[in-house]
C-alpha cells in the first residue's frame, strides 16, 4: 500500500531540460513544486575529476541502469521485438539529477519556420502529392514568429555562445555571449564551405565561451576546452545543464524540492483530472503517492510514453487503423544513417583533436529544410552539415580508412599513424513521420516492477537513405576542399536497415502536439487534450524530428509549456487552447 | 582463520621437493592423473615453487613488479595464455610502440571480466533470450561466459587444425583463427563467435588506451604512442594553435584529488 504525502501544487516527472525549466518557471511563480527524478542525486561535485573514457563513453556512467528497465525493438508489426539490453555508441537515456541534459554535447539550434508549418509548406512548395501516404506530416500548431521569444529565453537562461547564421530565421536578438575559439579545423572547415559557396557559421554552443550570470542569476564558467564533454558531466561547471541553471533557481525560490530516487510508475487520476503521481523508491522498493494539482510529465520522450500508456490517458495509437494518438510519430536521428558522413584523412597535417569541446564546431544550413529546393530531390525536408571537435579520446581514436583490416599488423600501423591526422564531417537529417513507425507497450517483457516496456516499432525507408547518400556526397565535396587526401564515406545501401542501435537520444515522438484531438495528443502548451491539469513536455511531443539537435527546442516548448501551466494554476481551468476538428486542420 | 598447523605440511613439503623429483612427479601426473586432481595439484607446485626455484628467473628490488597483476577471472593458466596471444594478434608490438600484452590488456581484461562488466552487471538481462546463434548483447551467456568460451574454442580449434594449443600456434594460424572467429565460420555454443570477436577486440582496444587505473595502458604507453595527453585540466592555450602539440600523458593518477 502506497504511503500518502501531502498535496503539492505541482508535481514534475524528472529533472532534465523540460523538467527543469519547468520546475524554475513555477517556483519563481510562487507555487510548491516537487520533482521527482528516478536517479540518484547528482551535482557539479561528481563530474570533478571525472576524465575517464571507459567509465563515461564506453560504460555510460551517467546512462540509466538498465537492469531496471530498458525499451524494446522491432522493425516491423508482427515481428517479435528484442530488449535493448545495453547502451550502444549512444545512450538511451540517462538518469540522476539533470537526466539526460548533462552528457549532452551542447549543440542548440533553433528550429526552422518550415518546421512548425511542414505540411502547409510543402503542399505550398510542392503540391500535396508529393507527400506518400503513409507520411503522416503535420503542421504543429504554431509558427516560429509564435516561438522566437521562447528560443531567445532559452539561450538567454543556457549563456549560449554564437554568432547569427546568415541563413538563419530572423531573431529579437543576438546570442548572449560570443562564438568559443576557432581551432584550425574549424577554419578549414569554414574557408572549404565557403570557397564553395556555402554560409558557414560558428555552432550555436551551450559550452559557454566566457564566464556568464544568466537572467536568473545563474553563473557559468568559461569552457575550457577540456575535451571531456559529450557523455560526461562538465568538470568545470562550464557547459549549461539543468544543473547549474534551472535547477539551482528553482531552489533558491524556497518552492521547489527534488526528491532522487523516485521512480514514476503511474499518473492517477479520476479519468478527467489527475489527482497526482504513484512511484516507487527504486532501493527500498516503498511506494508512494503524491497529490498535485499539476501533474508535469518531463520524463524523456520514453518515459512520456510509457507513463501516459501505463496510466490510460489518451488512445493508443493503433498502425493498422491509424487511430489512436499516444505511440503516434516516433522519430529520431538514426545513428547508422547520415551520421559522420565522411572522414577526411590528411597525410601531412596533424590536429590537436584531443583538445576540444562538445560543441566546438561550424555548421552550414544550405541544405536544411527551408533552403533544399526538394523539387529535384527523391527526399522531403533537408540536413545541415557540421565540423566538430569535441576531443577524442584515446579508445574511440583509432580511425582507419576504408579497405584497412580491423585488427593487426596494418591496422595498428594506421591506427597510430591517422591518429590525430583526421576530421569528421558530418550531417543531421530531418526525419519525417511514418503511419508505421510507432510506440506501444511490450507484451512480453517487463520492467522490474513487472509493468511492461515501451516497444519501439521502426524502420527506414527510402526518404532516409536517399538523404544520407546525398549527405555523404556533399560531406565528401567540402572534405576535398578542404585538401584532404583520403575522403571516406559510409556506404548507405538500397536496403540498409535499422537496428535496435540506431535509436539513440535524439528520439521523439508519440505524445505529438497540434490543433486537433484526433491526430495529436498535446495542444502546444503541451497540456493533454483530455486532462487539462497534465503536461507533457519534451521530445515526445515533436511530430516530427527537425535537422538539427533537439535540446533548444525542447527548451524552447518546456518555456512555453511553463508559460500556459502559470496561466492554468491562475486561472479557472480549462484547455488553454480551443481544439479544432479533423476537418478544419491542412 | 585457518591454523597455523594446517598450513605447514603444503609449505614444508613444496619447500623440500627436489627439482629433480618434481619434474618426475609433474610427468607421472600428467601421464597418471591428469583431469582436475592432476591439474590442482600441478598448480599448487607451480605457483607455489618456482618462486624458491634458484634455477627460474628470481625479481630482483630495482625490478619493477605490477603486484596488481594476478588473475582474478581467468581460472586457468591455459586460458590465460590464449587470451594473451589472441590479444596481442590483435594488437601486436610494433615499430610504433608495444602490443597488447605488455600494454596489460590480458590482466585489464582479466579485471573487467572479473568485475560488473563480465557479468553484465548493468544490463537489462530479463528473458527471453536468443536461441539461435545470437550476438552478445542478446546471448544468455554473460560477457564472462562469452570471453571463456570463446578463448576454449580458440584453444580447441588451434589442436585441432594445428595439433598445438593456440598460444604455440604459428601468428599466422593464430591469426586464420581468430578470422574465422570474426566471419563467424566457427560456431561457438550459445552466442555467435563473430560477436564474441568483436567483444574481444574492443576490450583489447579499452585495455590499451583507457586510464591505466583499470590495469591496461600500462605506463600509459599507449597513450605515449598515440601522442594522446590524457587527462589535462584545460587546452585553452592551445585550442587556437595550428602547429600539433606533443606532451607527456597525465593520468587520472595524477589528475584527481587525494588527500
Amino acid at each position: 500500500m502506497a504511503e500518502k504525502l501531502d498535496k503539492v501544487d505541482v508535481v514534475v516527472v524528472g529533472s532534465g531540460w523540460a523538467g527543469g525549466i519547468a520546475a524554475a518557471e513555477l517556483s519563481k511563480a510562487g507555487y510548491k513544486v516537487v520533482c521527482l527524478e528516478r536517479g540518484k542525486e547528482r551535482s557539479t561535485k561528481d563530474f570533478v575529476g571525472s576524465k575517464d573514457e571507459l567509465r563515461y563513453t564506453k560504460r555510460h556512467e551517467l546512462a540509466q541502469d538498465l537492469t531496471k528497465q530498458t525499451m524494446t525493438f522491432r522493425n516491423n508489426v508482427g515481428e517479435d521485438a528484442i530488449p535493448m539490453r545495453k547502451h550502444n555508441g549512444y545512450p538511451i537515456y540517462d538518469e540522476g539529477t539533470g537526466g539526460t541534459s548533462v552528457h549532452w554535447s551542447g549543440w542548440s539550434y533553433r528550429w526552422l519556420p518550415f518546421d512548425f508549418e511542414i505540411r502547409s509548406k510543402i503542399i505550398e512548395k510542392y503540391g500535396e502529392e508529393r507527400i506518400p501516404k503513409d507520411m503522416i506530416v503535420q503542421d504543429w500548431g504554431v509558427t516560429y514568429d509564435d516561438m522566437e521569444p521562447y528560443y531567445d529565453k532559452w539561450e538567454k537562461t543556457a549563456g549560449i555562445s554564437g554568432e547569427v547564421n546568415p541563413l538563419g530565421p530572423p531573431r529579437s536578438d543576438e546570442y548572449p555571449n560570443p562564438p568559443m575559439k576557432e581551432s584550425p579545423a574549424i577554419r578549414l572547415f569554414a574557408d572549404a564551405t565557403k570557397k564553395l559557396g556555402y554560409h558557414p557559421f560558428r555552432m550555436p554552443a551551450a559550452t559557454v565561451s566566457q564566464q556568464y550570470v544568466n537572467p536568473d542569476g545563474e553563473t557559468i564558467n568559461a569552457c575550457v576546452f577540456c575535451a571531456f564533454c559529450s557523455m560526461y558531466g562538465c568538470d568545470f561547471a562550464a557547459k549549461a545543464d539543468p544543473i547549474v541553471t534551472v535547477l539551482k533557481t528553482a531552489q533558491k525560490t524556497g518552492n521547489f524540492e527534488i526528491r532522487n530516487n523516485a521512480h514514476v510508475k503511474r499518473i492517477l487520476h479520476d479519468g478527467k483530472k489527475a489527482t497526482g503521481v504513484l512511484y516507487v523508491d527504486p532501493l527500498t522498493l516503498e511506494e508512494f503517492e503524491q497529490p498535485a494539482d499539476l501533474v508535469v510529465s518531463a520524463a524523456f520522450f520514453s518515459g512520456n510514453n510509457r507513463l501516459m500508456m501505463l496510466s490510460g490517458i489518451g488512445e493508443q495509437y493503433n498502425p493498422e487503423t491509424g487511430k489512436g494518438v499516444i505511440g503516434k510519430n516516433f522519430t529520431s536521428h538514426y545513428t547508422g544513417i547520415g551520421g559522420n558522413a565522411a572522414t577526411a584523412y590528411f597525410e601531412d597535417k596533424k590536429f590537436n583533436t584531443f583538445a576540444g569541446a562538445g560543441a566546438l564546431g561550424c555548421v552550414i544550413d544550405d541544405f536544411n529544410g527551408d533552403h533544399i529546393d526538394n523539387t529535384d530531390t527523391d527526399f522531403l525536408h533537408g540536413f545541415n552539415i557540421s565540423i566538430f571537435q569535441d576531443g577524442a579520446a584515446a579508445i574511440a581514436n583509432n580511425r582507419v580508412p576504408q579497405g584497412t583490416p580491423y585488427w593487426g599488423k596494418e591496422f595498428k600501423e594506421k591506427s597510430v599513424h591517422y591518429a590525430h591526422r583526421y576530421l569528421n564531417i558530418g550531417g543531421m537529417q530531418g526525419t519525417m513521420p511514418y503511419t508505421h513507425n510507432y510506440l506501444d507497450l511490450d507484451p512480453t517483457y517487463k520492467d522490474v516492477y513487472g509493468d511492461p516496456l515501451l516497444r519501439i516499432t521502426a524502420k527506414f525507408t527510402d526518404q532516409e537513405r536517399n538523404m544520407a547518400k546525398m549527405i555523404a556526397e556533399k560531406c565528401a565535396e567540402i572534405a576535398e576542399e578542404m585538401g584532404a587526401d583520403i575522403i571516406d564515406t559510409p556506404p548507405v545501401a538500397d536496403d540498409v536497415e535499422m537496428t535496435s542501435s540506431s535509436v539513440n537520444t535524439h528520439a521523439a515522438g508519440g505524445v505529438i502536439m497540434g490543433v486537433d484531438p484526433e491526430t495529436s495528443a498535446v495542444n502546444t502548451y503541451s497540456q493533454v487534450w483530455g486532462m487539462e491539469n497534465v503536461f507533457v513536455v519534451g521530445g515526445s511531443s515533436f511530430p516530427h524530428f527537425g535537422n538539427s539537435n533537439p535540446t533548444e527546442t525542447i527548451g524552447a516548448f518546456a518555456y512555453r509549456a511553463a508559460e500556459g501551466m502559470i496561466k492554468y494554476l491562475k486561472g479557472d481551468g480549462g484547455l488553454l487552447v480551443e481544439s479544432k476538428t479533423s476537418k478544419e486542420t491542412v | 582463520m585457518a591454523d597455523k598447523k594446517d598450513m605447514k605440511p603444503g609449505k614444508s613439503s613444496a619447500k623440500q621437493a627436489p627439482d629433480a623429483s618434481r619434474r618426475q612427479f609433474m610427468k607421472n601426473s600428467g601421464l597418471v592423473v591428469g583431469g582436475v586432481a592432476g591439474g590442482s595439484l600441478l598448480g599448487g607446485l607451480l605457483t607455489n615453487q618456482f618462486k624458491s626455484d634458484k634455477s627460474a628467473p628470481v625479481k630482483t628490488e630495482d625490478q619493477k613488479v605490477e603486484l596488481t597483476e594476478a588473475r582474478m577471472f581467468f581460472e586457468r593458466y591455459e586460458d590465460f595464455v590464449v587470451l594473451e596471444q589472441a590479444t596481442e594478434r590483435i594488437l601486436p608490438k610494433d615499430d610504433n610502440g608495444p602490443g597488447a600484452i605488455e600494454l596489460g590488456v590480458p590482466y585489464f581484461i582479466d579485471k573487467q571480466m572479473a568485475g560488473s562488466w563480465g557479468i553484465n552487471g548493468t544490463d537489462y538481462r530479463q528473458g527471453p533470450f536468443l536461441k539461435n546463434d545470437p550476438p552478445v548483447d542478446q546471448t544468455s551467456l554473460n560477457r564472462g561466459q562469452v570471453i571463456i568460451t570463446g578463448i576454449r574454442k580458440m584453444n580447441e580449434e588451434s589442436k585441432n587444425r594445428f595439433d598445438v594449443t593456440f598460444d604455440k600456434a604459428e601468428e599466422e594460424q593464430q591469426i586464420e583463427i581468430l578470422q574465422d572467429f570474426e566471419s563467424s565460420k566457427v560456431k561457438l555454443r550459445g552466442v555467435n563467435a563473430g560477436s564474441m570477436f568483436q567483444l574481444l577486440r574492443e576490450l583489447t582496444m579499452e585495455g590499451a588506451y583507457s586510464d591505466p587505473l583499470y590495469g591496461g595502458n600500462r605506463n600509459m604507453a599507449g597513450w605515449k604512442m598515440q601522442e594522446f595527453p590524457g587527462a589535462v585540466p584545460s587546452y585553452a592555450d592551445i585550442i587556437e594553435k595550428e602547429e600539433f602539440v606533443k606532451r607527456d600523458p597525465m593520468s587520472l593518477t595524477s589528475y584527481q584529488q587525494k588527500s
